[in-house]
């Protein structure tokens, strides 16, 4: 290829990075009072009758962000999601890897579901975790069912295996 | 109007000795003593040689041409017999001289090394499980009974004259805990265990700092060693092991509860309350500390209500939750936590 128009797709190229958003870093949110998002977390088809609404979609603000994906998944352990839900796949609580929800799996379903809690065990999360916060644990969430770009999930887990052996003290003994 | 800013230069220069908070050549335990005298042993000779060498320079330039260099440079000329002899002497000579100074720097080194790695009396030693966090430390004073076992962050207390083990870990990326006052560094690193004995001769000060780069942050990670006399170490050891008194006014009681209702019971621990996360710094005695935020403000009512409404401005991108804090619970609040001493 002619150097100079390689060159230029070259430029191109560079100048297309501009738009990744992959690693875009909102880390001073407003902070925001909780919304309850009535008839667009609608969890079933069922509908009363009446004249027929136009159905709300809401969108997780942090879709597609790297991230905030990785900081739901801190977010996941810290708040200890992980306590009843292990890594995803349930313990305590349900899985979060799955394809039928009980409650709905969209991002407000998920959302309605952190901040007014459920039958059985789990807690009403609202007004404690904040609503920017909740959105990043459910980008997360839905980053484990593949809902987000693979682009923007991380590749493996942060936190590296600790393996009880290394913790060993190689002088006293001692382990931790 | 030249001598006059060098003479500026001068006393900008001055004011850096000022600082002792955080120096390496102003030594306050036995392995940074060492490592200052390494420090001006090698100073001292690396002046000297400097002063040689620019000393020779000199020399050769307002010297007046003769001898090799007025003969022909051609690539087939051979210099003369005497010509060559003198220089391979000369040559030669600096070649073993080098050799020799580097030597002495290398043994010197291996020496100061190998001495900073030994301190007496290790078996009387204050344990403290140093962990790294972007971007604060925990320490933990360890201790075989469970009920001396003390959780504190960004600042420690340490007696004079008593070995201190820093059993340095870390909860994410690797850091480094650096005393330039006590001595050099060590890294933390995640899934390991590292050790550095401390001591300190002298009570005072001294600034430590992350020595890692460790994102963002890494700047704002900072904490305070404070070296005092065994009797004040020890009532300082004493009140911290205390939990966090109920407050008695009705301010700092709803503050209280502002607390323990809000997002900081997820990441705080307040021993002698229902918060008990070790997400955060542990703020029992958060009251009783010189810094906010591991170093970045001073702690006082006006900076830490700064800190809670809005800790992306003051040290953006660390994990501290953004939340909305009515304005009539902000200083209730402020008042609970300045009183926990």
């Amino acid at each position: 290829m002619n150097p100079r128009i390689a060159s230029a797709l070259l430029c191109g190229v560079v100048v297309l990075l501009g738009s990744c958003q992959r690693e875009k870093r909102d880390i001073r949110p407003a902070p925001t009072r909780l919304a309850i998002y009535g008839d667009a977390a609608r969890e079933s088809t069922l509908r009363p009758g009446g004249p027929v609404q136009p159905e709300q979609i809401v969108t997780n603000p942090y879709n597609h962000s790297a991230y905030d994906i990785s900081e739901g998944q801190r977010l996941y352990n810290w708040y200890n999601c992980s306590g009843c839900h292990a890594n995803g796949g349930g313990g305590i609580g349900p899985p979060l890897i799955k394809k039928d929800w009980i409650y709905g799996g969209q991002p407000a379903n998920l959302f309605d579901t952190i901040v007014k809690g459920r039958p059985n065990g789990m807690p009403s999360w609202g007004g404690r975790i904040p609503e920017y916060q909740i959105w990043q644990i459910i980008a997360y969430v839905r980053s484990l069912n593949g809902e987000q770009p693979a682009s923007a999930t991380a590749g493996r887990a942060d936190t590296i295996e600790t393996n009880s052996q290394n913790l060993v003290n190689r002088t006293s003994g001692v382990t931790k | 109007m030249s001598r006059v800013a060098f003479l500026v230069l001068c006393a900008c220069a001055l004011t850096s000795c000022a600082g002792h908070q955080q120096s390496a050549v102003d030594p306050a335990g036995v392995q940074a003593d060492r490592i200052a005298h390494l420090w001006w042993f090698f100073f001292c000779v690396l002046i000297a040689i400097f002063l040689a060498v620019m000393a020779f320079t000199l020399w050769t330039l307002t010297r007046r041409h003769r001898g090799i260099e007025q003969e022909p440079l051609e690539s087939k000329h051979k210099p003369s017999e005497a010509t060559e002899s003198r220089l391979t002497r000369t040559v030669s000579g600096l070649v073993i001289a080098t050799v020799l100074v580097l030597l002495v720097l290398l043994v010197s080194s291996i020496t100061t090394g190998k001495n900073i790695s030994e301190l007496r009396d290790k078996q009387h030693g204050l344990i403290i499980e140093t962990t790294g966090n972007q971007w604060w430390w925990q320490f933990r004073y360890l201790n075989d009974d469970s009920n001396e076992i003390l959780i504190t962050a960004n600042e420690i207390h340490i007696p004079v004259g008593r070995p201190v083990m820093i059993r340095g870990m870390s909860q994410d990326v690797i850091h480094s805990f650096w005393v330039p006052n006590l001595h050099g560094k060590r890294d933390l690193i995640p899934s390991r265990i590292t050790e550095e004995w401390i001591e300190a001769d002298h009570p005072g000060a001294y600034r430590g700092q992350c020595a890692e780069y460790c994102g963002l942050q890494h700047a704002h990670m900072v904490f305070w060693v404070i070296a005092e006399p065994p009797e004040k170490f020890k009532h300082w050891f004493d009140s911290q092991l205390q939990p966090a008194a109920t407050p008695t006014d009705p301010d700092k009681l709803r503050g209280q509860q502002v607390f323990l209702k809000n997002a900081c019971v997820f990441c705080h621990a307040i021993r002698g309350t229902t918060a008990a996360a070790q997400n955060g710094p542990d703020l029992t005695h958060f009251g009783s500390r010189r810094t906010i935020a591991a170093g970045t403000l001073p702690n006082t009512p006006g900076n830490l209500g700064g800190w809670i409404v809005d800790p992306q401005n003051v040290k953006p991108g660390n994990h501290m939750a953004t939340i909305a804090v009515n304005s009539e619970d902000l200083q209730p609040l402020i008042d609970y936590l300045e009183s926990l001493k």
